[in-house]
């Protein structure tokens, strides 16, 4: 018998994401991803002072404002072909860098543990077994037997008042949940802790960005930081000694918890090392640049094809012409009008609306494409791209993880192919951020070292010239690679795009009628019970989705969640 | 040094602003705080007050609102009513709202304040002034609707501050508001 089932979260954060699947014999058979807010929110920045179009972009989405504000501005400087001062360089880094651990920290601890542990089977855990195998798996000081029973009898209170919140509607007891209760009660513990730990990088990004939420220190042509060595109100070693305080407090966590945790609760669920691969192309973008033009790089980018290491190709400075040259986006499932994909400096957004059509248009999202071809974002590509280019920090972090899957499991060989997977994201975003908290040391030394040499300028002033020019910027994001196009004509906004992560991962069947890393990584999932279809949101969940257009109503309303169809 | 740095103000009170700006009535909650700061001056409070504007953000809030007395927000709020009707709900009202079958993977303000009961920081008052919105396109001017319920709510919010003992004096000379200068630009058809 197949099932159709549609599954609408329409939360918040994802901003209104739809996933349909039709399961037969208990396995997806057919996929549909579908963004269901029309997302023109571009059109908003037309007319516009470039130099504001920061401010702008950074209200596009509650999750992503920061990253939307750099790219935002390394667009436009791109246009200007300006350089940008080392320190300024080096500021964003520092801030983007410290977002990004926040953001992967929450991903995996808030945001999507809870569709692998069972929060209420913590309950009957032994807390003294809980601390003896959380003690023989890392070095993190908060894996005491106190602390576990501490954190049970907190939970026991929780459930006992009957306000789950997050967890409420939680898939208790659903059979595709199989950690021991011990390892359930673990994953609490550094949930409680890594909402305090998370807190710290929060801070990094205010002190350097002036305000938080919101960062208020962008500018077209660097950062309206000054630095000083006295002024108590601008950027001083004093402050700078605060972010390195908040750096040393993020490091054992990310290392030694984080890092532990993804691979020992993975080792419970080896059979989804082997599910949820997507397209099996790969794009990640260079960044934390060095030098003021944009040509040199502490995180490098690049494209892998069809999973094949030896395939890989570099994207190498804020000018590259294989990256700019390859991004086209196209409609022709998607309601826009048009079917022919576009590059986004000619990207054109009409809406035409048709309803859920299963072969023809079905979501607001385009379908973007490298040279043609789909290509997944975010950490695994970046984490597949790293080690590509045989980058060791991403190679030993790597290696950490597979040592813990093959000590819990008990497995003897992890293969490489185990990566490109649902498991597999999560692992490669736990190593990333491993990565990243040396990125942060390395952007900070360098910062130090820069302004101790006598260095303090951290702006150029932008000139706009009569007449259209056009530019691109782009971030290795949290979710992966983001670029914003603009088309500036008399020192005016003419066009803007926003071609960002999860519209690589979550867009519709392409020109070519080939499907998008989602539904492509939602195939032959199985789905133990069509009204609770936790498998499909596993792997949803597995990219870390969020369609950049945050909708954040409060909304009181009861809605329905899964429906499901007998075909 | 890292223990007694603190970024935000740490008042008793807090005020926070949510919504999306660039959706018209769906960012009502930011407007009116930044016509609330533009319009008054807090002249005396008795353990501190500290407004803020949170936007969309989620997680980035847990700090700010850790140990916080009293919690407040502006927020446009869909309760079934008609739009433009402006709602007060707090306290026990709050978590009863919010029980709602939704995404786990939705941080919003509900889940927040749960996270918070869980840690044991969550504020011991909650009072949300909320607008159900009439319009949400993608552009900055509010509804004419909005834009009249707009001074209720910051008479609203004035007051529920008054009534925790902040004292209040009205700006001779209105601070500007960015987002409310953007929105006249844009109804002019000259922007920014």
């Amino acid at each position: 018998m197949t099932t159709r089932i549609t599954v609408d979260p329409i939360t918040r954060i994802e901003g209104h994401l739809r996933i349909d699947v039709e399961v037969d014999n208990g396995k997806v058979t057919k996929a549909w991803s579908s963004g269901q807010m029309w997302r023109g929110i571009e059109k908003i920045l037309i007319g516009r002072d470039p130099r504001e179009a920061w401010m702008y972009t950074q209200r596009f989405c509650g999750v992503c404002t920061t990253v939307h504000a750099i790219t935002s501005v390394r667009a436009v400087e791109n246009a200007l072909q300006m350089e940008i001062p080392v320190n300024a360089q080096l500021v964003r880094n520092i801030i983007q860098t410290a977002h990004a651990v926040q953001d992967h920290i929450v991903h995996f601890y808030h945001l999507s543990a809870v569709d692998w542990v069972d929060v209420v089977s913590a309950l009957k855990a032994d807390p003294k077994a809980t601390s003896k195998l959380a003690e023989s798996l890392s070095d993190w000081h908060m894996n005491s037997e106190h602390e576990m029973r501490a954190v049970q009898e907190r939970l026991q209170t929780f459930v006992n008042s009957g306000q789950l919140g997050p967890f409420a509607s939680g898939f208790w007891g659903h059979p595709a949940m199989k950690l021991p209760p011990e390892v359930n009660l673990l994953a609490v513990a550094h949930y409680l802790q890594a909402l305090d730990i998370q807190n710290h990088a929060n801070k990094i990004v205010a002190i350097l960005g002036g305000k938080s939420p919101h960062i208020q220190n962008v500018a077209v042509g660097g950062i309206s930081n000054s630095i000083s060595h006295e002024a108590p109100s601008v950027l001083n070693i004093e402050r700078l000694m605060l972010v390195k305080g908040f750096i040393d407090k993020l490091e054992p966590f990310v290392k030694s918890a984080y890092l532990t945790d993804v691979p020992a609760i993975g080792a419970f669920y080896l059979d989804w090392t082997k599910l949820g691969g997507g397209v099996m192309n790969y794009l990640s973008v260079p960044d934390c640049p060095q030098d003021t033009k944009g040509t040199k790089f502490d995180m490098v980018g690049g494209y892998i094809e069809n999973g094949d290491l030896a395939s890989y190709k570099p994207i190498t400075n804020f000018n590259d012409s294989y990256f700019r040259d390859g991004v086209a986006e196209s409609s022709k499932h998607s309601w826009y009008e048009g079917d022919k994909a576009l590059h986004p400096f000619k990207g054109e957004t009409n809406p035409q609306y048709t309803d859920f059509q299963d072969e023809g248009k079905y979501s607001w999202v385009k379908a973007p494409t490298f040279y043609g071809k789909r290509a997944e974002v975010g950490p695994l590509a970046n984490v597949l791209v790293s080690v590509a280019a045989g980058n060791e920090r991403y190679t030993n972090y790597l290696n950490q993880a597979i040592g813990v899957i093959k000590t819990v499991s008990g497995a003897s060989e992890i293969p490489m192919s185990a990566l490109h997977s649902t498991i597999g994201r999560h692992a490669a975003r736990a190593v990333r951020c491993a990565v990243l908290i040396d990125v942060l040391k390395d952007q900070w030394t360098k910062l130090v070292e820069n302004i101790a040499s006598g260095d303090t300028d951290t702006f150029n002033a932008p000139v706009f010239p009569k007449g259209e020019i056009e530019g691109f910027g782009f971030h290795e994001a949290p979710r992966g690679a983001l670029s914003h196009w603009v088309v500036i004509n008399d020192g005016k906004i003419k066009n803007y795009q926003a071609v960002v992560p999860s519209t690589w991962n979550a867009g519709p069947r392409d020109a070519n009628d080939e499907p998008g890393p989602y539904e492509a990584s939602l195939m032959d999932n199985p789905v133990a019970d069509p009204e609770n279809p936790l498998e499909v949101l596993r792997t949803v969940h597995s990219f870390d989705p969020c369609i950049a257009c945050a909708i954040h109503m409060v909304d009181t309303e009861q809605k329905e969640i899964v429906k499901v169809k007998a075909l | 040094m890292t223990e007694d740095y603190s970024i935000y103000g740490n008042g008793e009170i807090l005020v926070i602003g949510m919504g999306n700006v660039l959706m018209q009535d769906e960012g009502v909650g930011v407007r009116a705080i930044e016509e609330l700061e533009s319009r008054f001056i807090i002249t005396s409070s008795p353990g501190g007050v500290d407004i803020m504007d949170g936007g969309t953000t989620g997680t980035e809030l847990l700090e700010p609102m850790r140990g916080v007395k009293h919690l407040i927000v502006a927020d446009a709020i869909n309760t079934g009513a008609p739009a433009g009707t402006i709602v007060r709900i707090a306290d026990d009202q709050v978590p009863a709202f919010f029980q709602t079958k939704l995404s786990n993977h939705q941080l919003g303000l509900s889940d927040l304040l749960a996270l918070m009961t869980l840690s044991g920081d969550a504020p011991e008052h909650v009072t949300i002034i909320g607008m159900v919105p009439h319009h949400l396109e993608n552009k900055l001017g509010l509804s004419d609707e909005a834009n009249a319920g707009l001074s209720k709510m910051v008479t609203m919010l004035v007051s529920e501050l008054a009534g925790l003992g902040v004292k209040f004096a009205k700006r001779e000379e209105c601070l500007p508001c960015y987002w409310a200068e953007q929105a006249k630009l844009e109804a002019a058809g000259s922007c920014a």
